[in-house]
């Protein structure tokens, strides 16, 4: 079951590295982004370690929203993902791979390039490296609950903007607890562990629904 | 071995076709006929189980494909309108993870000579969006030869193909009916399918 899993992954991995300005334009959108808060709103150290954390935050839900619409649509286009429906797997199966995938292209990079943005926004080591971590256990939740819209959303015109109305107030708790756990920080490390762990259980819920729910609805948007 | 019982499909508010009872045995070729909106994409979509029927039911060795669902897809095939190939990949790798996907993994010898037998000797390692629409859709056919689904449901196969292509495809039909499979076709070619036992079905009158 698993070699179905890694055929899968595998699969978008390669197509992603023959057509790479897609992963790109994601991390510079979120680069971007990040780095016109600090044009905006001048340099003062004070404001920015304020607005910091939420700041990144935003950001990293905004690309992960504009890599999403691509997450079905190449695959729905060409009509392999309706040979992917038609295969003897399980469908939640392969819709988590292929997940897992576009989280390895669009919120591993996110992750990765955090530190840097974080330092425009003087934040401390330890603000930094509580970012990271949140920022780990919290794009994959983004990917998981966006597959769903992205799913749901599929082949309908003028989706994307119906995409980012359905999915955005769901982002909602990650971004409260992601950016909340790097605003206490600045206080006390400490406290910062109930919301790491409320992000755990967000992501491990996700992991276990969300697949069977962006294969429901799979299934209704092909049809 | 398929049954089709008192199917009743709807696209919005028309009705395409209803009460619509089949069966069919092994080695059998249907044929299903009808003008353009007739409704014969919608109900091989619909035998596939990709569209939900508005009423009937779809048997499959005597069980409903509904409550089957993977162990019937396991024997289907389906070639649709859309290739189901990936332009930015080769022939190879569409054909292979396309097999791995299927739950059977063929040789990669097997594949060289799925695609070598189809015509495309020269061109297994080149992205297929460098291919022609007519070698795009040998490529996609090749998975005919490596399947062994004992159900093809093929939507219009033969466009695009040029006299030769279709000619081996009419083989790989006539060799899977002979060999006991079924298969369900619509085309509005004059194609000559002769092959074991011939069933048609008019749709839209």
């Amino acid at each position: 079951m698993w070699a179905v899993f890694w055929c899968v992954l595998k699969r978008d991995l390669l197509l992603a590295l023959r057509r790479r300005t897609d992963v790109l334009t994601t991390l510079f959108f979120f680069i971007i982004v990040v780095s016109l808060f600090p044009l905006g709103v001048g340099t003062e150290r004070q404001v920015l370690q304020i607005l910091g954390p939420g700041v990144v935050w935003v950001a990293a839900l905004l690309a992960s929203m504009l890599a999403l619409e691509r997450l079905f649509a190449a695959d729905y286009e060409d009509g392999t993902l309706e040979q992917m429906l038609l295969t003897a797997q399980p469908l939640s199966l392969l819709v988590l791979a292929k997940i897992s995938a576009h989280w390895l292209l669009t919120g591993l990079p996110l992750v990765l390039i955090a530190p840097l943005v974080g330092m425009q926004y003087h934040l401390s080591d330890t603000q930094i490296g509580v970012m990271l971590l949140a920022l780990l256990l919290g794009t994959p939740i983004l990917s998981l609950i966006g597959a769903i819209g992205a799913a749901l959303t599929l082949g309908l015109r003028g989706g994307g903007i119906l995409l980012a109305l359905l999915i955005l107030p769901l982002y909602i708790p990650v971004l409260v607890y992601g950016a909340g756990a790097v605003e206490v920080s600045r206080i006390a490390l400490a406290d910062t562990e109930p919301y790491l762990l409320l992000l755990s259980a967000f992501l491990l819920a996700a992991l276990t629904l969300a697949p069977l729910a962006a294969a429901a609805a799979l299934r209704i948007s092909l049809e | 071995m398929f049954e089709i019982h008192a199917l009743e499909c709807r696209r919005g508010d028309r009705r395409l076709f209803s009460n619509l009872n089949l069966t069919l045995e092994p080695g059998t070729l249907l044929h299903v006929r009808g003008r353009n909106g007739s409704g014969k994409t919608t109900l091989l979509r619909t035998l596939c189980g990709l569209f939900t029927p508005e009423a009937g039911e779809i048997r499959w060795r005597g069980e409903s494909i509904r409550e089957l669902a993977e162990d019937y897809r396991r024997e289907l095939l389906y070639f649709g309108h859309l290739n189901g190939i990936k332009a930015d990949l080769t022939g190879l790798e569409n054909l292979a993870i396309a097999a791995r996907l299927d739950g059977d993994p063929v040789a990669m010898a097997d594949i060289w000579q799925a695609l070598a037998r189809i015509g495309l000797r020269g061109f297994e390692d080149l992205p297929t969006r460098m291919l022609s629409q007519g070698q795009k859709k040998r490529v996609a056919l090749a998975r005919l030869m490596l399947s062994r689904a004992r159900l093809w449901v093929l939507d219009e196969p033969f466009t695009a193909l040029d006299v030769e292509a279709v000619a081996l495809l009419q083989g790989l039909i006539a060799a899977h009916i002979a060999d006991g499979g079924l298969a369900i076709l619509t085309t509005h070619q004059a194609v000559p399918l002769t092959s074991g036992q011939v069933a048609r079905l008019d749709l839209g009158d």
